[in-house]
Parts: C-alpha cells; sequence; structure tokens
C-alpha cells in the first residue's frame, strides 16, 4: 500500500468513526433531548400566558389555548416525530456536523451568548494549552530520562524508573491530582486549588492569571506521566540497541553515548511519534477528570458541569468536538509515522 | 503448560509479590464478610444508618502525632449506673453515665437518646451533668410529647443544637469567669470556669426520667460525645465510618475488575484467532472493523451510555466489556498469523477439520496462558475505569466502591479542605489492587508471550 492510500483509508476511517459516534450520541440523547426541548416549549408558553395580555374566560380556554400552542410550537421544531426517525436523526447529525449545536440551558460563554458553539470554542484553546504544554513537557523529559536508563540497563537507575512507571500507571491520575491539591493547595499554600482565574477574561493580566492557575494542573500532569513516558523509550532503545546495526557501529569504534543518542534514538523516532500522539490523543479524553478536580476552565470541566445538570446540547457539541480532536490527532500521529519511517513508503 | 505457568508465577519475585497482595485482599475480604454487619454495605448510602459516628473525624492514630484529640464516646446502656425509685407516686429511673474526659480538645457535638414506652402522661425527662470541679449543670429539663397512640414506643435523640440546651446552660454564667454567650454547649459544658480550655476529669451524666404511670418503661438511653478521631480511617461528611467502605470496595471492585476483564479478553482472543486464521479478506474486513472500534473516544461513549440506560453496575461492567477488547485482538490475531502456518495447524486442515473445530481444538488450547496473563493484566484498567466512571458522578450510587468515596470526597471539597484520610484510602486501594493485577500479569507474560522471547538478548 502506498502512502496515498493509506491515507485515504485512514481519512475514510476517520469519518466512519466521527459519524457513528454522532449518531449513536444523537440515538442515545434524542429521546432525554426531545423530552427536554417539549420542558422548554411548554414553560416559554406559559410564561407568555402568564405574562401576556392574552385574556381567557374560563380555566378550560386557558390550558386548551396552551396545550394547541406547545403542539404547533412542537410541529414547527419537529418534536411531534419520533425520536429515532431516520431522516430526524439524520438531520440531527448533520447540524451537528456542520457546528450547529443549538442553545445550552444552563451555561453561557464568558461574553453572555448562550450559543453552545460559542462557548465551546471559548473552551477549546484552553484544554489544548494545558495538555499540549504537558505533552510536550513529558516528551522532553521522558526521552532523555529513557535514553538515559537505557544505556545504563540493569542499573538502580534503571530499575527505579521501571518502579515508578508501573506506580504510575496503578494510581489514578486524577487521585494524584487530589493528592497535589491537598499538599501544594492545603498544606502549604503555594497555588490556588481552583484552578479558574479570578480576573475576568478582558482583563490584561488574565493570561498570566491563567498561567499562574495553570501550574498545578500541569505539574500533576507531568509527574503522573513521566515514568511511563520514560519507559516506553527505553523500551524501544533498547530493542534498536541489540540489533545488528548498532553492533557494527560499535565494532566500527563509535563511542557507545553517540549510538545512543544519535543513532539509536533516530530510530526509535517512529514508535515514539505514534506513542506521544496517541497519549496526546486520550488525554483530551481524561481531561474531563482531570479538568473537573483542578477546576480548568476547559472543554473537560464544561463537560463534567454539563453531565451534572445534564445539558444535552452541550453533552452533544462537546462528544462532537472531542472526537474531531481526538481522530485529528490520530490522524496526524499517522501521518508523521508514515514520513518518519522509511519502511512504510517501501513496501 | 499451566503447570509451568503457575510454577513461574511463583518463583518470579514479581510474582510472589502480586500473589501476597492479592492474598492479602481476599483475607480481607473474608473478614469483612465475617465480621462487619452486612447492613454496612446495604445502608451504605442511608445516613441514619450512620447517625451515632462523629462527623468528619479522623483517624484514632493521628492523637498519637500532636495535640490529643477527643475521642468519640458512643455508650448504651449496659454502660450506664441504673438506679430506681419511687416517691408520691412517681418512678424515677436514673441512667448515669461516667465519662472520663483526658482530650486536648472538646466534642464537636454530643446527642442524649432515649427510647421510651409510655400511656397516656408522658414522662419528663431532666438531664444533669456533675463535673470534676463538682459543679452540677442541668442542661435539659422538659416533658417527652403526649401520644394518642398507647403502647407506642417514643424514640428520640437530642442535639447539642438544641435550644432548650442552650438556654439551660446561659443560667450559669455565674459559675464561669468569663462571658459563655460565644460558646456552643459541647464547650460550655465541658470547659474550665476560669478559661475556655478542656476541664480534665470525670463526668458523670445522669438523664433522670419522671414517670407517671406503671405501664411506661424506659426501653433505651444512651450517650454519645462526638469525638474528633474514630475508627481505623476515620469517618466522611455523611459520619460513615471509612474503614467500612474501604474494606467492601475490595470484593466490589475485584468483582468489576475480574469480571470485566475475563469477558472481553475472551472475545478479543475470538475474534483475533478467527481474524488471524482465516486471513485474507475476513482478516481485512474484521481488522477494519477493530480500527473503528479503536477510534472510538472510549470514556466519552461510556459516559453517554450511562447517561442514558442508567447508573446499574452491571450495565457499566457490560459497558466496559464492549469497548475492551480490540487491543488483545490485535495482539492475538498476530500470533494467529503466525500459528496457522504451524505444521499440526496444517495437518489438522489437511485432515478435514473445520475451521471452527481447528481454531478451537488446536489455536486457542495454545494461546490460554498468554490470555490468562492478559486477564490479569487488563484487570487494573478494568477497575481505574469504573473508579473514573463513578468518580464523574456515573457509578453505582448504592454501592460503596472506590471511586464513590472519592466522588464524594471531591463533591465535598475533601482536598482543599485538607480531610486527607478520606482521599488517600481509596486511591491507595486502587492503586494497590492494580499492581497486585499488573505483577502477576506481567510475571505470566514473561513465561508466556511468544512476542516476548523474541526481544531477549543475544
Amino acid at each position: 500500500m502506498g502512502l496515498g492510500i493509506t491515507l485515504l483509508f485512514r481519512s475514510i476511517n476517520m469519518f466512519l468513526v466521527l459519524f457513528s459516534t454522532i449518531l449513536i450520541t444523537v440515538i442515545l440523547l434524542g429521546p432525554t433531548l426531545d423530552k427536554l426541548l417539549v420542558d422548554a416549549v411548554r414553560n416559554q408558553v406559559i410564561d407568555e400566558v402568564n405574562q401576556g395580555t392574552l385574556k381567557f374566560q374560563t380555566p378550560e380556554e386557558r390550558s386548551s389555548y396552551v396545550n394547541n400552542q406547545i403542539q404547533f410550537r412542537s410541529k414547527t421544531l419537529g418534536l411531534d416525530q419520533d425520536s429515532f426517525n431516520p431522516s430526524k436523526l439524520v438531520h440531527r447529525v448533520v447540524s451537528v456536523m456542520t457546528l450547529d449545536l443549538g442553545k445550552s440551558h444552563f451555561f453561557t460563554s464568558d461574553y453572555g451568548s448562550s450559543n453552545v458553539r460559542d462557548i465551546i470554542i471559548e473552551k477549546v484553546p484552553k484544554t489544548l494549552l494545558l495538555f499540549t504544554t504537558a505533552t510536550i513537557l513529558v516528551t522532553i523529559i521522558g526521552i532523555f530520562l529513557g535514553a538515559y536508563v537505557a544505556g545504563k540497563e540493569g542499573s538502580w537507575w534503571d530499575k527505579f524508573n521501571s518502579i515508578i512507571a508501573i506506580f504510575s500507571n496503578s494510581f489514578p491520575s486524577w487521585w494524584v491530582a487530589m493528592i497535589m491539591i491537598l499538599v501544594f493547595a492545603f498544606t502549604f499554600h503555594i497555588f490556588p486549588a481552583r484552578a479558574t482565574p479570578l480576573s475576568s477574561p478582558s482583563d490584561p493580566n488574565y493570561i498570566f492569571d491563567l498561567l499562574y492557575h495553570m501550574t498545578l494542573p500541569l505539574i500533576t500532569l507531568v509527574i503522573v506521566s513521566f515514568g511511563s513516558w520514560a519507559y516506553i523509550v527505553r523500551y524501544f532503545l533498547i530493542n534498536i540497541l541489540n540489533e545488528d546495526f548498532i553492533y557494527a557501529k560499535r565494532t566500527m569504534g563509535i563511542s557507545k553515548r553517540k549510538i545512543l543518542y544519535s543513532h539509536a534514538l533516530r530510530n526509535a523516532g517512529p514508535p515514539v511519534a505514534t506513542a506521544i500522539g496517541l497519549g496526546l490523543a486520550s488525554s483530551f479524553g481524561g481531561s474531563i477528570i482531570t479538568e473537573a478536580v483542578f477546576d480548568w476552565p476547559g472543554m473537560g470541566k464544561l463537560f463534567y458541569d454539563a453531565i451534572g445538570l445534564l445539558d444535552i446540547p452541550i453533552i452533544i457539541g462537546l462528544t462532537y468536538v472531542g472526537t474531531l480532536i481526538f481522530l485529528v490527532t490520530i490522524f496526524i500521529t499517522d501521518i508523521a509515522y508514515s514520513l518518519l519511517d522509511p519502511r512504510v513508503k517501501g513496501s | 503448560m499451566q503447570k509451568k505457568l503457575f510454577l513461574g508465577l511463583i518463583k518470579s519475585r514479581r510474582g510472589i509479590i502480586g500473589v501476597s497482595i492479592l492474598g492479602f485482599l481476599l483475607v480481607l475480604t473474608a473478614i469483612a464478610v465475617l465480621v462487619i454487619p452486612f447492613d454496612s454495605y446495604r445502608l451504605w448510602n442511608d445516613p441514619d444508618y450512620w447517625i451515632n459516628n462523629p462527623k468528619t473525624a479522623s483517624p484514632f492514630w493521628t492523637s498519637y502525632f500532636g495535640s490529643k484529640e477527643f475521642e468519640h464516646v458512643s455508650l448504651d446502656q449496659n454502660y450506664a449506673k441504673t438506679t430506681s425509685e419511687v416517691s408520691e407516686g412517681i418512678r424515677v429511673s436514673n441512667f448515669i453515665f461516667d465519662v472520663n474526659i483526658q482530650a486536648d480538645n472538646f466534642p464537636d457535638d454530643f446527642m442524649f437518646l432515649h427510647s421510651v414506652k409510655y400511656g397516656e402522661v408522658p414522662p419528663v425527662l431532666q438531664i444533669d451533668i456533675t463535673r470534676p470541679d463538682n459543679n452540677t449543670f442541668t442542661v435539659y429539663y422538659s416533658s417527652l410529647p403526649t401520644t394518642n397512640n398507647l403502647n407506642n414506643t417514643f424514640t428520640d435523640r437530642i442535639f447539642s443544637t438544641n435550644n432548650n440546651i442552650k438556654e439551660s446552660l446561659s443560667q450559669y454564667q455565674s459559675s464561669f469567669s468569663f462571658p459563655i454567650s460565644g460558646f456552643d454547649p459541647p464547650i460550655l459544658l465541658f470547659s474550665d470556669t476560669n478559661k475556655p480550655q478542656v476541664l480534665h476529669g470525670t463526668y458523670h451524666i445522669s438523664q433522670k426520667f419522671f414517670l407517671f404511670d406503671n405501664s411506661s418503661r424506659i426501653e433505651n438511653v444512651g450517650v454519645i460525645l462526638g469525638g474528633k478521631v474514630f475508627g481505623i480511617m476515620g469517618t466522611d461528611d455523611l459520619r460513615r465510618d471509612l474503614f467500612i467502605g474501604i474494606i467492601w470496595g475490595i470484593p466490589i471492585a475485584l468483582f468489576i475488575g475480574l469480571t470485566v476483564s475475563i469477558f472481553s479478553i475472551s472475545i478479543g482472543l475470538i475474534y483475533g484467532v478467527v481474524s488471524g486464521y482465516r486471513g485474507k479478506k475476513t482478516d481485512e474486513g474484521m481488522m477494519r472493523i477493530n480500527d473503528i472500534f479503536y477510534a472510538f473516544p472510549t470514556l466519552i461513549l461510556l459516559i453517554l451510555l450511562s447517561i442514558t440506560f442508567g447508573r446499574s453496575i452491571f450495565l457499566i461492567i457490560l459497558i466496559l466489556m464492549t469497548f475492551g477488547w480490540m487491543g488483545t485482538a490485535k495482539v492475538i490475531r498476530s500470533i494467529a498469523l503466525q500459528m496457522r502456518n504451524y505444521q499440526y495447524v496444517e495437518a489438522a486442515k489437511l485432515m478435514g477439520q473445520s475451521d471452527m473445530k481447528v481454531i478451537f481444538k488446536h489455536i486457542i488450547p495454545q494461546l490460554l496462558p498468554l490470555t490468562f496473563a492478559s486477564v490479569a493484566i487488563s484487570v487494573p484498567g478494568a477497575i481505574l475505569a469504573e473508579a473514573a466512571l463513578s468518580f464523574i458522578g456515573l457509578g453505582d450510587p448504592t454501592l460503596p466502591t472506590w471511586g464513590q468515596m472519592l466522588h464524594d470526597a471531591n463533591t465535598a471539597d475533601a482536598a482543599s479542605r485538607g480531610i486527607w484520610w478520606w482521599i488517600i484510602p481509596p486511591g491507595l486501594m486502587i492503586a494497590l489492587t492494580g499492581l497486585a493485577f499488573f505483577l502477576i500479569g506481567n510475571s505470566l507474560d514473561a513465561i508466556a508471550n511468544p512476542l516476548r522471547k523474541q526481544n531477549k538478548k543475544i
């Protein structure tokens, strides 16, 4: 398979996953969404009747007017149809995929819009900022630490690193986050317990405030994952160090250090890049809990709050945007792998 | 092969550590089932069940470091000295509790419990406390409510926040040399008269009932002084004993972890073998489906399914199973691709055995050791996933799982309030259980995984 065909297959795969995720979401949440929308229509009609100038002779007349209005408006919104009506489902999926996400019931953006798209667009950069920074830091630490312990296979440093890796895989990262808050916010008062900045977004110092509040979540994300990162890098490197061409280089008299950091590390590039991409992609999924614990004002926190209040439009919108980011990250990883690994091009 | 696997497990150091941790957890579970009342599991979320415990108390051993904290006191009728006398037709039953207080700080709150059976004329209850400095304070004096329902037992508890208590104590300003208006009853009752500091010594708490008819009977009395320390692991905001929750969490976590991993690994095994053995178009198609499942954002789907279908533990297990088989399927497929060229497999095929028979009789038995290893390795993931779901608030709310406890802790802001005993133990238990299975799986994998042998040093 050539690179072009691989990419084509990947794109089709990506689109299929995206479409079916949204379809599943709409099927799962459709009935609840319809019920909430009808409730909203009812409240709206009753509000209008209570505050409006319409006069009714009898209570029956009033209730029949209300019921008629509810039915009429439900019909124009398509709420009288069954939630699983195929055309309705397709219509919903298409409108979600074109970012026509409707209005939130409980949330507003920083500038007061209750449009789901506006709210989510505001949150995306914050999530990307936190998790991309964390991934970059972890990658740098992981590669150097991994290369270091790979060069000293079997030493105490190597064993210590393996132990850290095992432990950081066993602990839930959000639990570590709670411990970090306990230590750095409660016991030592170094960082704030809540990561939502207090100043308003229009404040010129907002960005510094945001960065200060980001420190504790960032440190935590690095602490929980650098160990297993170094372990992965070490694993790939040791595999490569056992290959024949490395032995050949050794016999040519090239120093061990140079082999490790230049030849072996370059060859470990493709799998490490894949691991970075997959790690980044799954960390966006994990952001729901991490952000909720730290109160970091990103997509994850919004998702967490929306689950609590059952704000369906927000949940659907975030599912779409989250899946999209997830898939695009995997897609880019695939391309990076193909470009880095000469074998993929050749065969 | 299975025997070799077992021997290998107890020969490697990792294996031994893993098996010992698992054994320790199983012993704790057995103790829980035998010793702890089952109601504590069933009524975990019922605040009434836990009402006799102190609120948000730290573990008892914290008293050994730092100041001596007030230990929880909970006394029932058996601890009381009982006297009964009749004068002028009135029966007076007196229950005296002796409490020795040596702590450096005051109790959080106190409660007086009583349960009385009486007729038309309600009894009168008087509570006096005689202190080590020989002052006697009448804390409470009131009749029980009248009842129309004869022969009914009236059960009540008088809290330290009761207004009657506050008013009664305000009469004793003359006994104190500092203004008492700003202090709550739990402090005043046990305070030195010169300064608001604990007065050490023995307190006699008397609950005196004046009974006006013969049919009246005291069924139960009790005193509870809410401590700042309680039990091995303290209590949470709902007064639940966290140690009991931690212990009940073990069987639940093991059940979730093992069920999810056994079923999802089995699905992955069969899927992978079929895909790898059949090869060609079947393989292509099945791996495409695998890719699609692989790319699904699992946690988001888990959340959506939990929102829609409710929050039962079995549903969570089912959902976790549905999205847990893809990795295994990929690994098993690559092994099956090699295995179908083995001579005995080809021989079986040439003898005309059906694909199903070859798969289930010749290929899968060879893969069982690896399957055991994969089951053990994937247990921690399942436990973590359930904990994560519970933590978001989508777990089964009726069960004391560790994730649920951490969810409650996070909702109550335990981290920024410094309630470490609510946060540290559940997380450690999740990690410990995960570690046990990881170590077991890792040592099994070292024996059973054919892919790993290739990586050995030359």
